[in-house]
C-alpha cells in the first residue's frame, strides 16, 4: 500500500506546497551554513594566525587582516634554536606506517576466516575483537611500562608500533570483515580450484577486489595510531618522542608563541586532516567499530 | 567478559567422527588464518590487565621495591576512601555525561540539517568533520592558548566586539573549558554516526505518512526518532567508551590541576609521578569496572544492528 502512495506523490501532492517549503528548506540550509562556519571557525583561525607575526597574533581585539608571513612555521622548525620537530615527525610516520602494515598483514587473514571461510562460532570471535577494544589503555598502562622497562624496551619506537596494533587491530578487523563478505565466494573457489593456496588467494584474488575498503581501513588506523598521547608520552623519551609528545612541549605558556603553537599544531593535525578527507566515507564504519554502514 | 568470549576458540573441533585425523585439520585450517591476530590480541590486551589486577592487590610504590607486600582489598579501600581519587570518580563521570549528552543533541541537530538538500551540502560536511580530525593534543592547545587566553584568545577577541564580559575562561570555570573543547571534537563523530542513521530510513514510509497528512513534527516524533533510538545509544556508548579513557584534554588544558583530574589523569599521575603502583592498578581496574559497564550495554547494541545487518543481506 505504501509502495503505490509513495510511487504517485511526487506527480501530484508535492506541487501545492512548493513555494513556502522551499523558502523553508532556503533557511535550514544557511542555519547549516552559519553551523559549518562556527565550528570551523577555530580551524580557520588557527590557519591564519599560523601566518601572522607573533605581534599580530597576540592582540585584542584580533587582527584578522595583518600581514602575512612564514615566521611561526620557521620557529616551529627549530629557527630559533629550539629543539627540531623533525624526529618527533619522523617517529610518528614510522610508527603510524609500521603499525598499520603489521594490522593489515594480521587482520586481512583473520577477516578472511571470519567471512568468507568462516569458522564456528565467527561471530563471537569477532566480538572478544570488539571486546578488546572497550578495555582503557590505562588499565593495561603500568605492566606494559614495568615490562619495556625491565627489557630495555622504553623509549623504543617498535614498542610503540606493537601498542599501536593492538589498539587498532580490532577496528581493522571489523572493518575488513564486511568489506570481505562482499568479495563473491564463486572467484575465490575459480582460485582454489586452480591450485591456488590462501596467501596467493588473499593478495592476489581478495585484496584487489576489497582494495577501497582495505585502503579507508588503513587510513584510520594511521590516523588511530598518529593521534595516540598516552602511550608514547609514558613510553617514549629522548629517542623515540613522537609528534604528540612533541607537542606537549607547548603546554605551558612561552610568551608569544601563537603563530609557533597555531603552526605546530596545523603541521602535526595535517596528515590526520588528509587521511580523514580521503577516508571521509568510510569513516563512520570505521568509527563505529564497523556497526554503521 | 572477555573470559566467556575467549572460550569458543578453544572448543573442540566437532565434526571429528567420520575421518578424525581429515576433519580436525580442515577445522585447524579454517581457523588458521585467524590464529596470528587472536594470539596477537590476548598477548597484548588481556595478559597487561591480569598484570595490573595483580598488582592491585599488592602496597608497592616502586622507589620502595624492596616493600612489596600483599594488601588484599588495601589499595581498593584508599582508592575509594581517598578524597581526591573519589573526585576523579566523579569528575570522570560528569565530564563524560555533559560531552556525550551534548554533542549528541548538536550532532543531531547537524545530522537533520544535513540530510537535505541545499547548495554546498558536501562543503558543510566536510567542514563540519575537521574538527574532528585535528590532533587531540593539537585541539587541546589550540583551545587552551588560542581561544580560551584571557588576554588575546579569539573567544574574548570576540566577546570584546560585543562588549560582553572577557572571564578567564580555565581559570574560572575549569571542566566547562575541557568540556567545551571535547564537545568540539565530539560532535561531528556524533553527526556522522546519526546522518548514517537519518540515511538508513525507509524513505517510502516516510511519504507514505507525509501523504497521510502527517506533520513533519509527528514523523520525526513517530517514524524518525524510533529509527534512529539505536543510532543515538550507540553514539552515546562508544562516545562514553572514548571520553572515560580521555587523557588528551585534560592533560594539556588543565594538567588535571583546578579539579579537572579524571580517572585515567589520576592513574597516570599516581604511577608516573608518585610511583604509587599498587594505588594506580587498583585505580585502573576500577576505571576498567566501569568501562564493562558501559561496554555490556554497548556490546547488545552493536550485537542488535549486526544480527539486522546479516539478516538484511
Amino acid at each position: 500500500m505504501s509502495t503505490t502512495a509513495a510511487a504517485v506523490r511526487p506527480a501530484g501532492a508535492g506541487s501545492g506546497q512548493k513555494g513556502p517549503r522551499r523558502s523553508r528548506g532556503r533557511g535550514l540550509g544557511l542555519i547549516a551554513w552559519l553551523a559549518a562556519v562556527v565550528f570551523f571557525l577555530p580551524i580557520a583561525w588557527m590557519t591564519l594566525t599560523s601566518f601572522h607575526s607573533e605581534e599580530d597574533a597576540a592582540t585584542n581585539p584580533p587582527s584578522f587582516a595583518a600581514a602575512l608571513t612564514l615566521d611561526g612555521y620557521r620557529e616551529f622548525f627549530g629557527a630559533d634554536g629550539g629543539a627540531s620537530p623533525w624526529p618527533s615527525l619522523i617517529n610518528s610516520t614510522v610508527a603510524s606506517l609500521a603499525s598499520t602494515l603489521l594490522v593489515l598483514i594480521l587482520a586481512l587473514p583473520a577477516a578472511y576466516a571470519l567471512s568468507i571461510r568462516p569458522v564456528k562460532k565467527w561471530t563471537d570471535v569477532l566480538f572478544f575483537f570488539l571486546s578488546t577494544k572497550m578495555l582503557p589503555v590505562v588499565a593495561g598502562l603500568l605492566p606494559i611500562y614495568l615490562f619495556a622497562k625491565n627489557t630495555g624496551m622504553l623509549d623504543n619506537i617498535w614498542l610503540l608500533v606493537i601498542l599501536y596494533t593492538s589498539m587498532n587491530l580490532p577496528i581493522a578487523v571489523w572493518m575488513m570483515q564486511s568489506f570481505l563478505a562482499e568479495v563473491p565466494v564463486a572467484i575465490i573457489e575459480a582460485a582454489q580450484i586452480d591450485g591456488a593456496k590462501l596467501p596467493t588467494i588473499l593478495t592476489r584474488v581478495v585484496a584487489p577486489i576489497a582494495l577501497p575498503g582495505i585502503a579507508a581501513t588503513s587510513l584510520i588506523c594511521f590516523i588511530f595510531s598518529w593521534n595516540e598521547l598516552l602511550f608514547a608520552r609514558v613510553l617514549t623519551g629522548v629517542v623515540a618522542e613522537t609528534a604528540p609528545v612533541f607537542l606537549t612541549g607547548f603546554i605551558t605558556s612561552q610568551g608569544l608563541f601563537l603563530a609557533k603553537v597555531c603552526a605546530a599544531s596545523l603541521v602535526v593535525s595535517l596528515p590526520v586532516l588528509a587521511a580523514g578527507f580521503a577516508a571521509q566515507d568510510k569513516l563512520v564504519q570505521g568509527l563505529s567499530l564497523g556497526a554503521v554502514k | 567478559m572477555t573470559a566467556t568470549t575467549t572460550a569458543p576458540v578453544a572448543a573442540p573441533p566437532v565434526r571429528t567422527e567420520h575421518k578424525p585425523p581429515s576433519g580436525r585439520l580442515r577445522a585447524w585450517a579454517t581457523r588458521a588464518p585467524l590464529l596470528p591476530a587472536l594470539i596477537f590480541m590476548i598477548a597484548v590486551t588481556q595478559l597487561p590487565f591480569v598484570a595490573t589486577l595483580v598488582i592491585s592487590f599488592f602496597d608497592w610504590n616502586s622507589l620502595y621495591p624492596d616493600a612489596r607486600s600483599f594488601t588484599g582489598l588495601g589499595n581498593y579501600t584508599e582508592v575509594l576512601g581517598d578524597a581526591a581519587l573519589r573526585k576523579s570518580v566523579w569528575t570522570t563521570i560528569l565530564l563524560t555525561v555533559t560531552v556525550v549528552l551534548v554533542s549528541l543533541i548538536l550532532g543531531l541537530g547537524l545530522a537533520l540539517l544535513l540530510d537535505r538538500r541545499f547548495p554546498g551540502r558536501g562543503l558543510v560536511r566536510t567542514l563540519l568533520i575537521a574538527p574532528f580530525l585535528v590532533v587531540p593534543v593539537a585541539a587541546a592547545l589550540l583551545w587552551k592558548h588560542v581561544l580560551y587566553n584571557p588576554e588575546y584568545g579569539l573567544l574574548n577577541g570576540l566577546l570584546h566586539y560585543v562588549g560582553g564580559p572577557e572571564p578567564d575562561w580555565i581559570s574560572n570555570t575549569p571542566l566547562l573549558a575541557v568540556e567545551m573543547s571535547l564537545i568540539w571534537q565530539w560532535t561531528p563523530f556524533m553527526m556522522l554516526i546519526l546522518l548514517a542513521g537519518l540515511q538508513s530510513r525507509d524513505h517510502q514510509q516516510i511519504e507514505a505518512a507525509r501523504v497521510d497528512g502527517a506533520s513533519g513534527w509527528q514523523i520525526f516524533r513517530y517514524l524518525t526518532l524510533p529509527h534512529l533510538r539505536r543510532y543515538l545509544e550507540l553514539g552515546a556508548l562508544l562516545g562514553s567508551i572514548y571520553i572515560v579513557q580521555n587523557f588528551d584534554a585534560v592533560f594539556t588544558i588543565t594538567s588535571g590541576g583546578l579539579g579537572t583530574a579524571n580517572l585515567p589523569y589520576t592513574v597516570y599521575q599516581s604511577f608516573y609521578q608518585a610511583h604509587e603502583n599498587g594505588l594506580a592498578s587498583a585505580a585502573g581496574v576500577l576505571v576498567v569496572i566501569g568501562s564493562i559497564i558501559i561496554a555490556t550495554f554497548a556490546l547488545r547494541v552493536v550485537s542488535s544492528l549486526f544480527r539486522e545487518e546479516v539478516s538484511r543481506a
